[in-house]
């Protein structure tokens, strides 16, 4: 192996293990919301930290092995796809602590009802599954892994409309509660957010891979 | 019909005795734009530079099939003249050669040999040439000093100023930066690329990075065939062939 492949193997290894870290953030954070966990919460936001961190190692690395190497072809994007992935890794990081402030302060009983109401354990699990997938998508170096999550990405959308739509239906029935539960909308926005990250990930990976860019494109499961 | 000061090569082959060099190579030169060749050591890409001005006639055992055709004609006819090929078709090797003259001699060699004789054209030649060659402020005060007295880096361009000289309309260069300093790399760097606004340049570099930042297409020759030809920032961002993004990634050679 030479210096520059030593170089992005380690890189592919600070990267994967923030990836696990996210993912457990995001893993716990569903779990300290299913089951109003406030000391599972409070491990989350100490975690947060670590998360920075190494986004910040794999950010100064990338500019490393461009300012030293020169990348060219898959190399290089490689390297722009790991500086996206990266900084959208982070954001999922950041919804994980968002979600364990939540917990913190939420009043139980009255969440806990409209938890149910709109589903929003299901739809974070189904958005936790796609951040695994990505992953796995991305260690197998798999575009067609990667491309199936567009499909599921679209529906978590769905449940999160119909997830909005119920908190409407509520807001309705009991306007003086409307401070919570634009509360849960932005919980809500925020588990959806977290599939939304998946798929910008998921994009990533098929530039790298095949040089396509997929952004802004609406048929994502065209090849 | 064939575009005035083409330059097409077709169905290329090039052996040395019994050594096949160049094989079944096609390839069109874009007009105004600069090409580079690029390929691992012994791949076959100076040699198939050489063949646009029949440089390589003297090495013995050389044998060519297939066409290269310039502005319609077959370089290897008979009735070319070598002479007049090399005027069109202009050469700036690894090394600055600069003849054993003045800085003004160099310049005018060919002018001379073709009878030019006209003090104030000459004179002209001379500054116009090194003004494009970004050489003429620096040594417009020392025109009657040997052209060794100069630096490398302004050797080179002395030697691109001579064969722009002639006027000519296609500039080969053999890694013509290799034995350059950095600055003077980037002087030349921008001096082809400014040369490309009158003239087709085809640049054999070993510098993946200077071919990059420099040329508009790109051809990556290995073991004498042309595995890809494409545009530069295709080659180098997402090229064709898996054996050419091996090479620029630095995967072999």
């Amino acid at each position: 192996m030479n210096h520059f492949e030593t170089e992005i193997t380690e890189l592919k290894a600070d990267f994967t293990t923030l990836w696990e870290l996210v993912a457990k953030q995001l893993r716990n954070a569903l779990r300290a919301l299913a089951n109003n966990d406030r000391a599972l919460s409070q491990t989350i936001l100490e975690e947060e930290n670590r998360v920075n961190a190494l986004e910040l190692k794999i950010e100064r690395n990338c500019e490393n092995i461009i300012a030293l190497y020169n990348p060219v072809a898959i190399d290089l994007r490689f390297i722009l796809a790991m500086i996206k992935m990266n900084s959208n890794l982070e954001r999922a990081g950041d919804i994980a602590t968002r979600i364990a402030k939540f917990v913190l302060k939420a009043d139980d009983a009255f969440f806990n009802e409209l938890i149910n109401k709109t589903h929003a354990l299901s739809m974070f699990e189904e958005s936790c599954e796609l951040m695994d997938d990505a992953l796995d998508a991305f260690k197998t170096s798999d575009a067609q892994k990667a491309r199936a999550i567009f499909k599921r990405d679209e529906y978590i959308n769905d449940l999160n409309k119909t997830a909005l739509n119920a908190v409407v239906e509520s807001i309705k029935n009991n306007p003086q509660e409307i401070e919570k539960y634009l509360k849960m909308m932005s919980l809500l926005r925020r588990i959806e957010k977290s599939g939304d990250i998946s798929k910008a990930i998921a994009e990533e990976i098929i530039f790298f891979l095949e040089a396509k860019v997929l952004r802004h494109k609406q048929y994502k499961n065209e090849q | 019909m064939v575009e005035k000061e083409s330059l097409i090569a077709e169905n290329v082959n090039v052996f040395y005795g019994d050594n096949h060099v160049i094989k079944n190579v096609s390839i069109v030169m874009p007009e105004n734009s600069i090409t580079a060749f690029i390929g691992p050591s012994g791949c076959g890409k100076s040699t198939f530079l050489r063949l646009y001005n029949r440089m390589n006639d003297y090495i013995e055992g050389f044998r060519k099939d297939g066409s290269i055709i310039f502005n319609g004609k077959e370089i290897y006819s008979k009735d070319i003249q070598l002479e007049e090929l090399r005027k069109k078709i202009g050469m700036v090797f690894q090394k600055p050669n600069p003849f054993p003259k003045t800085v003004y001699e160099n310049i005018v060699y060919g002018l001379r040999i073709q009878g030019v004789k006209d003090k104030a054209l000459l004179d002209e030649v001379v500054e116009s040439t090194l003004k494009k060659v970004f050489l003429w402020g620096e040594v417009k005060d020392q025109l009657k000093k040997s052209a060794f007295a100069l630096s490398g880096g302004q050797q080179q361009r002395l030697c691109i100023a001579r064969t722009l000289a002639v006027e000519p309309s296609i500039l080969l260069m053999d890694e013509p930066t290799s034995a350059l300093d950095p600055i003077s790399t980037a002087k030349l760097e921008e001096l082809v690329f400014e040369l490309k606004k009158t003239l087709t340049v085809v640049i054999v570099t070993h510098n993946m990075q200077q071919a990059a930042r420099i040329s508009d297409k790109t051809a990556f020759f290995y073991m004498g065939e042309l595995k890809e030809f494409s545009p530069t920032k295709q080659m180098f961002t997402n090229p064709k062939e898996e054996i050419t993004q091996n090479y620029i990634t630095g995967r072999f050679g």
